[in-house]
Formats: C-alpha cells, structure tokens, sequence
C-alpha cells in the first residue's frame, strides 16, 4: 500500500504497539479489516478503504442520513473500544481519511511528540460519563411550600385574584425545582472532581434523542484511573438522591473526551496544535 | 433504547463492570456515541476532505429531527429547513447562514456580537443554537456545568 494507491486510509485512533491478532475479528467502517500502520513506538488503526467508495461524495453520502450516520459511528467506536480494552488509546474524530499507509506515517511522524505526550497522559486511565436528570415535576412537588397545599387565602377572593396566585405558585415551584436540580448537579461536581483526575463537561443532551425521562441538568465526562473505576462508579452513582433526581453513569469510555490535554474555555474539541504547519 | 449504563437510576445494579470490549458496543447509547466520536476525539486534517460543518448540521438535523420538527419550528428553529444542509457544496451558504444566526442569537441576547471567524467557529455556534428546542423559552437560566 503506497501513496497514490486507490486506497484510503480511514484512521480510527493512536496507540501503543500491541499485538494485532488481538482484534482480528474486529470490523471497521463498512466491515473493512482494521490493521496498524507502525512509527516509532506508536501505532495508527486503520482500514484500508476503497477511494472510490471513499472520496469525498462517497464518504459524504456515508454521513448524510442518521442511519448511515449511525452505522459509521457505531462502527468507528466498535474499533475504538476493542483498541482501548488492549492499549492505551488516543480516539480520533470520525472520519479522519488520508491518502494510503504512507500519508498515516507522515501523520505520526509530525504529530509523534504530542500523540506521545497525551498518550502517557492517557495511560492507565478511562473515561467515565457522568449524566444528572432532573424531573422538574417531581422535584417542584418537594417543595415544601407547596406540599403544604394552597394556602388559604387570608383575604376574600376573587377569582382573577386565585388565578395569579395559582400562576405565582407555580412559577416559584418551576424556579425552585431548577434551584434544587442545579445545587444537585454543583454537589454532583464538587464530589467528582476530587476523585477524578480530570473533567470536561459536555453540552446537556436532548432526552428525546437519548431516550431518557427527565431534564439533563448535567452531563460530565471523568478521567479516571482505570483501578479506581468502581469506585468512581459507586460513588457517582449514590450522589443526586433527591425524589426526582436520577444520575446515570456511563463507560468506561476510551478517553474521547480528554484527548486534549485541557479544555481551553472550548468544549468542541477542535484543535489544530495536532498538525504541524 | 439499549441500556447506556452499568447503574441505573442513581443506584449501582451490583452487576461486575463491563470491561471494554467485552459488551457489543451496540448497547451503547447513540447519543453518547455521536457525542464522543463527532465531538470529541483528535481532530487530523485528512486528505479527503469531509467537510465538518456538514456532519455538525446533520447531527444538529438528528437532534431537531428526533426531538420533534414541530416543537423546533414553534419556538422559532426553522432555519434547517433552508440551509444546504448536507448537500455541502456551499460551506460558504453555510457560513453565511451561520453568521445570519449569529447575529440572530447575538440580538436576542442583547449583548454584543458573537465571535469566531473561522467555519469552525461557525459550526460550534450552530451547534449551540440547537440548545434551542430543548427547552422552553420560560425557563430560568441554567448553568452549563462546571468544568474547569
């Protein structure tokens, strides 16, 4: 496989040598083979791709449904996984393709001091989501205010008078509700933060996308020490009990989150310090 | 939706880790994948081009499209219906959209300009505004977590 072969090389992420045999059975984008492109003491995981079924419409086309969108991600973090389970892994965006084995060595080669210092950052560690839902409904029904049930009023009423009562209360239970989902999600944070070795926070998810009930109120990612992962687990877990406050755990993920080494004030992810120019 | 997770709702199942690799990454739940692998994740110019304001619109679509067309179009979020979306010829219809919803979000906050020239920038501004439909105009201000 040379440059100017009508190959691409699809990149999934960076790692430690390992033996390869050990994800044989592994099948990338499109059921392609996943195999390792070597520089130095790193390794890229790639499938050699057919240019013709990825240039830049086809690999267009690949990403312009959900379903397809779905099968491309899925498989991406299919290869991903089962590096991470072998390797101390550095997970690349999806859809990262270059020109053939040798574009990916050149790659290495610029990017070989950096992939290097995230990987010994990354060693031993995994990720671990932290997500806090919030049922506003049930969180407003704890307020103590109005489980004392509509008081009655002092004064003869009237009933556009009871009407905006009625709207205020339910305003200042809607406002409360918030206030307690959020303290939950600052103590959910606070406690983290000193057990795990570094932190992103990610943008709240959209329930009807996760298919999950309730508000999210947070939605964290936790670099963790690999040993220290049940822990991390039980702890996070047993945090946010509140009547309407649900926490969900999640992983271990490979360390998609942290690949670089801080968030910049940027969630995104979006870096060019990998290239040089 | 497969389970996401090893611990469900707040409390540990007891059940063993699953350990990577050992469970079929399908159970993974989609949004915690998309989240990972789209935005997250070393990011390497490659030689084929995928333009990535292509892909953010397309999980800005998956997120409206699954959160309900019609709730996005009743606070106002139409704009993707308009835009060139994944046909990806014109990033530069792209950026000009983009920067028509900057100024948008910028006037609705009533506070100065948005910032980021880049199409990157862009990207990350929309997809912020698909912050959008998920909640309800009425509802207080929120703080977006707290990492450091």
């Amino acid at each position: 496989m040379s440059a100017g072969a009508p190959w691409a090389s699809y990149t999934y992420a960076v790692a430690r040598p390992f033996d390869p045999a050990q994800i044989a059975q592994v099948q990338g984008v499109d059921g392609s083979e996943v195999h390792l492109v070597s520089y130095q003491d790193i390794v890229a995981v790639v499938s050699s791709l057919s240019v013709a079924e990825f240039d830049e419409a086809a690999i267009r086309a690949k990403l312009a449904t959900p379903e397809a969108l779905e099968a491309v991600a899925r498989a991406h973090h299919a290869v991903v996984e089962a590096v991470a389970a072998r390797s101390v892994t550095l997970p690349f965006r999806l859809a990262t393709i270059h020109h053939g084995g040798e574009r990916v060595i050149e790659v290495l080669r610029q990017g070989y001091r950096r992939f290097c210092a995230a990987l010994d950052r990354l060693a031993g560690c995994v990720e671990v989501g932290v997500k806090v839902y919030a049922d506003l409904e049930a969180l407003a029904a704890t307020d103590p205010a109005r489980k004392a049930g509509p008081a009655a009023p002092s004064t003869p009423s009237s009933p556009g008078r009871d009407y905006l009562r009625r709207r205020m209360e339910q305003r200042r239970s809607r406002d409360e509700a918030w206030r307690l989902a959020l303290a939950a999600a600052d103590r959910t944070t606070t406690t983290l933060a000193k057990l795990a070795l570094d932190q992103r926070c990610h943008r709240p998810q959209d329930p009807r996308l996760s298919g999950t009930r309730g508000e999210n109120v947070l939605n964290m990612a936790y670099l963790v020490d690999a040993a220290d992962v049940q822990g991390f687990a039980l702890v996070a877990g047993s945090l946010a009990a509140l009547p309407g406050m649900r926490i969900e755990v999640t992983g271990p993920w490979a360390p998609y989150s942290f690949s670089l080494p801080d968030d910049g004030g940027d969630s995104s992810g979006r870096d060019d310090r990998w290239e040089s120019k | 939706v497969a389970e996401p997770s090893l611990w469900q709702d707040g409390m540990p199942t007891g059940r063993v880790a699953r350990q990577f690799g050992q469970a079929p990454s399908a159970s993974a739940n989609l949004a915690d994948v998309l989240e990972r692998v789209l935005e997250k994740g070393v990011v390497i110019a490659g030689d084929i081009k995928v333009n990535l304001l292509d892909v953010e619109l397309l999980t800005i679509k998956l997120r409206l499209l699954v959160a309900s067309v019609d709730k996005a179009r009743e606070i106002g979020i139409d704009w993707w219906e308009r835009d060139p979306s994944l046909s990806s010829r014109a990033s530069g219809d792209l950026a000009d959209e983009n920067r028509r919803l900057r100024d948008r979000v910028a006037e609705l906050e009533g506070s100065g300009t948005a910032h980021g020239e880049s199409p990157d920038a862009s990207a990350t501004m929309a997809v912020d505004t698909s912050g959008g439909p998920r909640r309800a105009p009425a509802e207080p201000e929120r703080r977006q977590g707290t990492g450091r």
